[in-house]
């Protein structure tokens, strides 16, 4: 049994929730709101980005967990694609672990609405990986 | 009306880049965000993203969250672009890649400077670079590609 991922202030805040699939993995949930408004009826890129990455997070933490590897990560860096308008309605967003070494993680997240396989996001990202120091 | 569908920018005139970006952070994800409109020239833009607890992301040391700072990087580089090309132009982000080169010290705004260095047609190119305080010691580079929508395109 291992502590799920707990979402940061950023997250909270955004309104994402953590939901489950059918076999238990993280997806996140953002509803639209004024504070995700971009230009005027549509998300903005940068809710959809940090949604995108915050499910990254979400994917790895899991990932780590099920393998009961404890280790610090951090993003290095992320490339977004964007290819649909994102929609004044609830967005949901995946990460799957592509690899997971002992430094280095790679991750690729979607993010889609009302249809997952017409996916409005997709982004790969990087993070370093480091022991937990003792305290 | 064609203003209603920028917040009140004027679409059908020469660009300011000093008013929209004080409509950008009053409004919408930029108002939750509270960008801050920090200055532009010919073909960049600066905007600040002041710290605060409610941005903090995963670790919980204090670390603004990597998510405001995309956003801060979409919004100034669809600003530089408009800003070098002197009118407002309807856009998408085609991609936007960000390389989060150190952690930015809590309690510090963020700023971003991005300038848009070609365009193309439809196209345009926009690289970018955030720091806390000191521009020679950042804590993130961006580069995208937007691009214009309708009859501009």
């Amino acid at each position: 049994m291992t502590a799920p991922f707990v979402l940061p202030p950023y997250a909270r805040a955004m309104g994402m929730v953590q939901l489950a699939d059918a076999d238990g993995l993280p997806v996140l949930a953002m509803d639209f709101g004024d504070h995700s408004e971009g230009r005027p009826g549509f998300l903005h890129g940068g809710a959809i980005g940090g949604l995108l990455e915050m499910a990254g997070f979400a994917a790895l933490d899991a990932d780590l967990a099920a393998r009961a590897v404890v280790a610090r990560f951090k993003p290095i860096n992320i490339s977004i694609e964007y290819l649909r308008n994102g929609m004044p309605q609830r967005v949901f967003a995946q990460g799957q672990v592509l690899r997971a070494g002992r430094r280095i993680a790679n991750v690729r997240i979607e993010a889609w609405q009302a249809n997952r396989a017409a996916p409005i996001a997709s982004c790969w990202m990087n993070f370093q990986l480091s022991p937990v120091k003792a305290a | 009306m064609a203003q209603d569908e920028t917040h009140g920018w004027r679409i059908d005139g020469p660009f300011d880049p000093e008013a929209a970006g004080k409509v950008l952070g009053a409004l919408g994800h930029g108002g939750f965000l509270g960008m801050r409109y920090g200055g532009h020239g010919d073909d960049w833009f600066e905007a600040e993203l002041p710290w605060r607890e409610a941005l903090v992301g995963v670790g919980g040391n204090g670390v603004l969250a990597s998510g405001p700072v995309i956003s801060l990087f979409d919004n100034c580089t669809a600003m530089a672009i408009w800003t070098r090309r002197q009118r407002f132009v309807p856009h998408v982000t085609l991609d936007l890649r960000i390389d989060y080169v150190r952690a930015a010290v809590p309690g510090r705004s963020v700023i971003a400077r991005a300038e848009c260095y070609q365009i193309r047609g439809a196209l345009a190119f926009v690289r970018g670079l955030a720091h806390d305080g000191d521009p020679a010691d950042p804590v993130a580079h961006a580069a995208g590609i937007f691009m214009a929508t309708g009859d501009e395109a």
